[in-house]
Formats: structure tokens, C-alpha cells, sequence
């Protein structure tokens, strides 16, 4: 299906990340945006009050970030495309109903702007501290598909895919943007609307009185009923059944719990994006995301230059995690240096799908600014010595 | 080439919009590549603010200022502030009613304007002091081409201003071309710093 | 009730027939969680008589629960149904409404749920005039995780967290409603169950934020605890120390242990609802670039 012309605004902008990932959820044809002021995301929902009166949608600034993601999840089931955005301290607030949307399968999107933590940390200033929060963040077992945009036309392009996979596999989707990327302005180009895919919600057509709401297909992926089509159905964030109705037991859990996490698993190969370059064949392999993957980039031309053969690995998604690439290629290298604005996180899943087979180093940033080029620069140098 | 510049003054001199305006002129009017952040936190509120805007051939993948080729400084504050990271050999402009450089350091090109006085006298628009000191801006480092300053003028200020703002623009630079003032010292085109 | 008087449940039960609001439930559900003499089965039974009454389309209604005792409602109801979690109903209401405007949203849920863990999505929502309908059965406790205390237990009542009793004031639920700008604002207890009905028909079709109250026993637990007998015996309490006063100043009902218990419609008012502001507001504002603009205005015109 292509986008609603209505929603896209197509030309060539100078934008920020944070309105450039608007703009993406309103081609994608987000049409209910709740949300909560917070810095360094602000500017997104400013921009979508400002856009949303042109083309129908529905803006509600709520009284907090659980009333908003709570808010965009009824939304999504009142038929709307529904989005909210946040930073740290707002997203730790939402997980409890981030866990509602996943249980409920609910597509919906939440954009993270990340910015330094633990607590209110720094609110100006860049961190990317959240990704295991994204991956981790609501108790109990399920699985989240989260992208990392490096630029603001990423962060257009991101949110648009957001949206289609939301509705794909019917799950909350997160956009894990940076402080960085998201104050930046940079060059956006929006395509025309024939220009955009939007996936459509799969809805139901079974007869009435004859709806399942949790019986599913060999994709795993249940279609989806929305209130007011006539099927009276019901959905609980309990454990339920096919027919959403709650089931205490274990085997009910041991029915809907791995189904949940399989039909995100199953389809990883649909999913994981990245970005390689001459990882083949290296010795060194830089993993990065977001903002410190341009970082990167530059230390990489410094090794080059010291003759290191150093190949470059960029997640696009960070979740579901690209588990049998990084285990190919640890097969072949030294050594992966893992570039990231934390004290490790991407790091131990590098690690553990590298299973010991070359060395996995960090490059840290404790938050509040990029690394500088030539620290990525002395890792990759180590990583290079590895046997 | 990658050029590093910083603008920089107080809330309500239009500094964010000139930081727009040099990156926008230079990303889509002269197909650089060009990223533009701005301070944020409570100076951005209220009294100094700057932006950094980084124009490059190539992708930028630094996205701050490591060393600054150019400082337009329209504040004491801000002056004070970003001095430091100006390169040895960089270009300084300030308006020279609202900063006191004191002590140039030898190698950083000075050039100094009354942009808040001709935006105020001549123009009769305080308001537009940004965009006079833009105008002089491009003429004295041609980081950006005139004409895709012009543009991204046109496209960045309200629709009602758009001729007032042009105007202001040619005067910041015209104010170099023709050498005006006490600022061009023989020469160099520029004033060194004192020893 | 049958001519005779006889309530058509015992009827029903006794003929084998259907109970007559069984197309209204799930009945593949039943039984149900609550116990015996609990009133929240009977504010159930309000509401179904309500939209028999109105003819309501039920394809176009959708119940929400937060969580708890009451929070079962929306599990029980042959309707869209969404059973959320602790306290965020009221903001899952305003998602779906204003996704879907031609859908009745009825929040249904405990005093628990919707004013202590909730009550700042309460307050707002009535504070906005949401168009969604507040329905909150109070029955002075947290019943699901075993009676403890709960920001409506009156002064000095025993809770399995104030065994020497409540010694905080608890919120006036109406008061509250009231004073944040509620639209419609009534209390009614379990007991009356007809005049419950005609709150429900009345609040189904009036816009914008409707609250209403039912006290409802939890003999199970508040009862017991607090020595107040069986729940015939609290129905005889309702009976006996309710105070009918229509129109009566919220901020005077409040509900003190042993006192009486004043009931009625305080607050009927027409505020315009969210929705109805911003259209109107940017309607005003952007004229033709409002989008919903033109749907209205065909709304209007048909």
C-alpha cells in the first residue's frame, strides 16, 4: 500500500532528527500522537502538534509518559496509527505498558531520544545508554524490534519502517534515536507519496461471532480486530487463551509466551538491517549504531592509514540483535572493537554471539558527548595485536 | 574541505536561524553536506546560545566543532566562551558595538562590524543584525556562495520579510566588499592580533 | 421485574430460560470471580438494563478495566472489551475515543484502580471533559490483593494495612470529579439498582465526562473486617442512612465511617468536550487547513 499523499510532505528540508522522525510517522500515517514534553525529544511532538490539524490527526499532550503510551495503545485498538516519543526518564515510565502493548500485540512506535543517564542524568546532552532498556526494559518475556538512525534522514526513513513493522508483527517498535541526531539538522529528502510503502493493518475478515483474536497462521502473527468493526472481542494484559480470554495455567502461558517472542525470532532475517563494509577479510570489525557509528567512521580512516585492515559493521536495527552475521565474521577476524555512548551493552551481545571465537573490545563514552576518534582509534590498534 | 563555523550571542538575536540559514544554504543550495546543532539547556533559554555549523565535500561524521575555522561572535558571553576553540589561523568576526575582543592572539584574522548599528540605523530593524553579520560573513569567508545564502534566506525568514532581510543581508556584505570602516588593516584584509 | 414482582433472574433460573441480560455476557465465562453478595455484579446488571433501555448499538461500545475486583467487568461483557493494566484505563479510554469519536467508551473500574494508582489520569480526563463515561465501583478497599487500604476507606475503618485503623482522610470521589470540571457527576450505592439504571441511560448519552460512583459492599473483606455484617446487612445500611439529595453540593457529601451516605445526580452541566474544543478552537484557527473541518462540516450537513 502507498502512503497517504495527505501526510507527505514531500521536498528537500533542512531538519532536525526529532522532526525529521515526525515527518516520517505522518507519511507512515500515524494520525494519534500522545505524549509528554521532554528534552532532547520535544521538538518531535512540537512538530506534530503543529502538522497533525492539516492532515486529521488527533495530538493530546497527556498528564504523563504512562497516560501517553497507555493512550497511543487504545488508540492503535480505535483503528489510528499511534505513536508517542520520550527520553530515558520518560521510557522508564512507559515499560510497564510497553509490556501491555507487546502482550496485547499492539502496533504502535515509541521514539526514544536518548540522552545521558542513570535518572535524570543529562538532559541536553547525548547518551545511548537505553538500548538494553529498549530490548529489556518491561518484565516478563518478549521480544521488540528497535531501529537506530544515524542522521536525520534516517530518522525519517526509520520511523517510516517503524510503522510496517509495527503493523507486520502487531508489536510495539522502538526508534532509538540520540541526543545527537536528534538536534542535529541535516539535509532531509521526503519522498513522494507513490514512493513510500506503508504496510496495512492486518485486519480480520472472519465471520462475526466466529473472531479469535489470538488464533494464528504459520507467520505467527494474529490478525487484528479494532473496536467498533462489530466482533466484540476481548484482549488482557492476563495470559489468555485464542479466544483473548485470561487462562491461569501453564499451559496457557507455555502456549502465548514463546509464540510472542518466535514470531519476532522466526522473522529476524525480515527484520535485522545493518550496514557492512569490508568486514570480509579484516582483522579488526567495528559494531556501531546511531551517532557513534559515524564516529567510527573516522577512526576507521585513521587505522586504515596506519595500514590496520579494519572492516566496519553499522547495526540499522538494533533488535532483533543480526546474531549469525556477528558469529560468521567472529569466525574470520581478530577481533571486534564495539563503539558505543555506554559502559557496555551491544558489547555483551557481540561478545555472546562471538562465543569466544576472536576478541570483542569496547570503546566507552560514559554519555554527554561522541567519542573522540582517536580513543576508537588505540581499541581497534589492540584489536588488531589480537591473536 | 570541512569547515567548522560558530555563531554565537544572546536569546532573541536570531542566532539559531543564522545557523539554519549557513547550513541550509550550504546542504541544499551548494550540495555540501552540512550539519547544524545548537546549544540547548537553560543558556539556550534565556541569555547566550550558539550554533555549530560544520560544512563539508564529504559526509560529515564528526558532528561537532573539534577546532572552529570561523567565530561570528554577537555577544560578550559567547565571545568569551568560544574563543578558545578557534583555530590559530581562524577567522574571528564580531560586532564590534556588543563585543571587546581585548588582546587578539597573532593569526586569527579579525573582522570586525557595527552589524546591530546598520540593522538599527540603516535598516531601521534591530531584528535583522543577524542576518547584516551573515551578509558580511560570506563576503569575508566565502564558506557558503552568495546566491545559496540568498536562498536559503528566502526559504528560512517569515514570508513578509523576506525583502527586508535580503536587504540586510547585501549590506553585512557589502560592508566588507567595499573595505568599509577601520577594520581592513594593509594588507593582510584582516586585522591581526596585537603581539 | 415480571408482573408479578418476581425478579426475572429467580424466573429464569427457576424456568431453565435464559437470564435475560445473558446476550449482554459472556457466558462461556461464567462463572464469574466475584463473591457471593459482592455489589459490582449488580452495577453490571445496571448497566446492561441501561442499554436495553436506549436500544444501544453494542457493536459501537467498549468497555475498559484497569485492574482489580472491578477490573474483571471488562472481561465479563459481550462487548469490545480491553482489560488494561493498574490504573490506566481512563488514558486507554481516551486513546480509543478519540481514534474512534462514534464509539461509547465506558471506563469501568474500582476505587483503587482509578483514584489512588490513577488519579492523576482521573483528574485530567475531567479536567479536559473527555467524552468518555467514569464508572467506579467503591467499595472502600483493595479487595483482589486482600482488603488493604485505600485512599476512599473512611477515617478509622480496619484495612489489612491499618489494623488499628485508617487514620488518612480519603478522597470525595464526586467532589473531586466535580471540581476538576466533570460534566456529569452522581452517587448511587449497590442497592439502588433502578435509580443506577437511569444514571446509566443518562450518562450514555450525555457528552463529555461522566462520573458515576456506585458504594458497593465487599462483604468479603471491608465488611468482615469492620465487623458490618453480612451483605443483606450492608444493604439494610444503604437502605436505612441513604440520603437522596439531587443537585446537592458535592464538596458536602463526603463519606464518614458509619455516617450517612448521600446519593444522588450532584452535577449536570454542558462544558464542551475535548474534542468539541479543538474542533471548534481550530476550526476558528485554521479554517479550511483543518482537516476535520470538512468531515464536520458533512457531519452537519447530513
Amino acid at each position: 500500500m502507498k502512503a497517504d499523499p495527505v501526510g507527505v510532505r514531500t521536498g528537500t528540508f533542512y531538519l532536525d532528527g526529532d522532526r525529521a522522525a515526525a515527518e516520517g510517522a505522518i507519511a507512515a500515517g500515524c494520525r494519534f500522537f500522545a505524549g509528554y514534553p521532554i528534552t532532547p525529544s520535544t521538538e518531535c511532538a512540537e512538530h506534530i502538534s503543529e502538522r497533525f490539524p492539516e492532515v486529521g490527526g488527533i495530538f493530546i499532550q497527556m498528564e504523563d509518559e504512562i497516560a501517553s503510551i497507555t493512550a497511543i495503545i487504545g488508540a492503535a485498538w480505535g483503528g489510528a496509527r499511534s505513536m508517542t516519543v520520550t527520553s530515558g526518564p520518560g521510557v522508564s515510565l512507559m515499560m510497564e505498558n510497553i509490556g501491555l502493548a507487546a502482550m496485547l500485540e499492539t502496533p504502535c512506535v515509541v521514539a526514544n531520544v536518548q540522552r545521558g543517564g542513570p535518572s535524570t542524568g543529562l538532559p541536553t546532552m547525548v547518551g545511548q545508554a537505553d538500548v538494553m532498556q529498549a530490548r529489556w526494559g518491561s518484565h516478563g518475556d518478549y521480544e521488540i524490534i528497535a531501529y537506530s538512525p544515524q542522521s536525520p534522514q534516517e530518522a525519517f526513513d526509520f520511523t517510516v519502517k517503524a510503522f510496517n513493522m509495527a503493523e507486520k508483527y502487531r508489536t510495539p517498535v522502538m526508534v532509538l534515536l540520540d541526543e545527537c541526531v536528534g538536534h542535529m539538522v541535516e539535509k532531509v529528502v521526503i519522498p513522494p507519496a507513490d514512493a513510500i510503502e506503508v504496510e496495512p493493518r492486518r485486519l480480520t475478515d472472519a465471520a462475526k461471532g466466529e473472531y479469535l483474536p489470538y488464533a494464528y497462521g504459520d507467520d505467527l502473527v494474529p490478525d487484528m480486530a479494532e473496536a467498533g468493526m462489530g466482533y466484540r472481542f476481548h484482549v488482557t494484559g492476563l495470559t489468555h487463551d485464542e479466544r483473548g480470554y485470561p487462562e491461569m495455567s501453564v499451559r496457557c502461558q507455555d502456549w502465548l509466551v514463546p509464540r510472542l517472542v518466535a514470531k519476532i525470532r522466526q522473522s529476524a532475517d525480515d527484520i535485522v538491517e545493518f550496514d557492512e563494509e569490508n568486514a570480509d577479510g579484516a582483522d579488526v570489525v567495528v559494531v556501531s549504531y546511531g551517532i557513534s557509528a559515524r564516529v567510527s567512521r573516522m577512526a576507521i580512516d585513521l587505522a586504515r592509514e596506519e595500514g590496520i585492515e579494519v572492516g566496519f559493521f553499522r547495526l540499522r536495527t538494533i533488535w532483533p540483535f543480526p546474531e549469525k552475521r556477528i558469529a560468521e565474521l567472529a569466525k574470520k577476524i581478530k577481533a571486534f572493537v564495539v563503539v558505543e555512548i555506554n559502559l557496555g551493552q551491544i558489547f555483551y551481545e557481540v561478545e555472546r554471539c562471538a562465543r569466544g571465537q576472536c576478541e570483542t573490545l569496547l570503546s566507552p563514552h560514559a554519555g554527554g558527548g561522541v567519542h573522540d576518534p582517536e580513543d576508537i582509534l588505540k581499541v581497534i590498534e589492540k584489536g588488531a595485536k589480537a591473536k | 574541505m570541512r569547515r567548522e563555523i560558530r555563531i554565537t550571542g544572546f536569546g532573541g538575536q536570531g542566532v539559531i536561524l543564522s545557523g539554519v540559514i549557513v547550513g541550509k544554504a550550504a546542504s541544499i543550495y551548494d550540495e555540501k553536506n552540512a550539519t547544524m546543532s545548537q546549544s540547548y539547556g537553560p543558556e539556550a533559554r534565556g541569555s547566550a546560545c550558539s550554533t555549530q555549523i560544520l560544512v563539508d565535500d564529504k559526509e560529515i561524521l564528526y558532528p561537532y566543532i573539534r577546532e572552529s575555522d570561523v567565530l561570528v561572535a554577537m555577544s560578550q558571553e559567547g565571545y568569551t566562551k568560544f574563543l578558545g576553540e578557534l583555530k590559530a589561523d581562524g577567522v574571528l568576526i564580531y560586532d564590534e558595538d556588543l563585543v571587546n575582543p581585548g588582546e587578539i592572539k597573532k593569526g586569527i584574522k579579525a573582522y570586525p562590524i557595527k552589524a546591530q548599528r546598520i540593522a538599527e540605523t540603516d535598516l531601521g530593524r534591530k531584528i535583522v543584525t543577524n542576518i547584516v553579520i551573515l551578509g558580511f560573513m560570506t563576503a569575508v569567508t566565502k564558506a557558503v556562495p552568495k546566491e545559496a545564502m540568498v536562498e536559503a534566506i528566502k526559504t528560512s525568514v517569515p514570508k513578509g520579510t523576506i525583502e527586508l532581510n535580503l536587504k540586510a543581508f547585501e549590506r553585512g556584505y557589502d560592508a566588507f566588499r567595499e573595505g568599509a570602516g577601520e577594520q581592513v588593516e594593509e594588507g593582510s584584509g584582516a586585522r591581526s592580533g596585537a603581539e | 421485574m415480571s408482573p408479578k414482582g418476581i425478579p426475572e433472574a429467580v424466573i429464569a433460573a427457576v424456568s431453565g430460560e435464559e437470564h435475560p441480560i445473558a446476550p449482554f455476557l459472556r457466558m462461556d465465562r461464567m462463572p464469574h470471580i466475584w463473591c457471593s453478595t459482592c455489589g459490582i455484579g449488580t452495577t453490571v446488571k445496571a448497566l446492561a438494563a441501561a442499554f436495553e433501555k436506549l436500544g444501544t448499538d453494542l457493536d459501537k461500545v467498549a468497555i475498559v478495566s484497569g485492574i482489580g475486583c472491578t477490573g474483571r467487568v471488562a472481561g465479563y461483557v459481550r462487548l469490545d472489551s480491553f482489560h488494561t493494566t493498574h490504573g490506566r484505563p481512563i488514558p486507554f479510554a481516551t486513546g480509543l475515543k478519540l481514534a474512534n469519536p462514534e464509539l461509547d467508551v465506558i471506563v469501568f473500574s474500582g476505587d483503587g484502580d482509578l483514584v489512588a494508582i490513577g488519579g492523576n489520569h482521573f483528574i485530567h480526563a475531567a479536567r479536559r471533559n473527555m467524552d468518555i463515561k467514569v464508572v467506579c465501583v467503591n467499595n472502600f478497599i483493595y479487595g483482589m490483593t486482600g482488603g488493604q487500604v485505600a485512599p476512599t476507606t473512611p477515617l478509622t475503618a480496619l484495612t489489612s494495612t491499618t489494623p488499628y485503623g485508617n487514620a488518612e482522610p480519603p478522597f470525595n470521589l464526586c467532589h473531586l470529579a466535580a471540581a476538576c470540571g466533570a460534566n456529569y457527576v452522581a452517587r448511587w450505592t449497590a442497592l439502588h439498582v433502578r435509580r443506577l439504571t437511569k444514571a446509566f441511560t443518562e450518562i450514555l448519552v450525555k457528552p463529555g465526562f461522566c462520573f458515576v460512583e456506585i458504594i458497593t459492599p465487599c462483604s468479603t473483606l471491608y465488611a468482615r473486617k469492620n465487623r458490618l455484617g453480612t451483605g443483606l446487612d450492608i444493604m439494610k445500611y444503604y437502605h436505612d442512612n441513604t440520603v437522596i439529595e439531587h443537585g446537592a453540593d458535592p464538596a458536602e457529601a463526603d463519606i464518614v465511617f458509619g455516617g450517612p451516605i448521600i446519593c444522588g445526580k450532584f452535577v449536570e452541566r454542558d462544558r464542551p468536550t475535548w474534542l468539541e474544543y479543538q474542533d471548534q478552537h481550530l476550526t476558528e484557527r485554521l479554517g479550511e487547513k483543518y482537516f476535520r473541518a470538512k468531515a464536520l462540516q458533512e457531519a452537519c450537513e447530513r
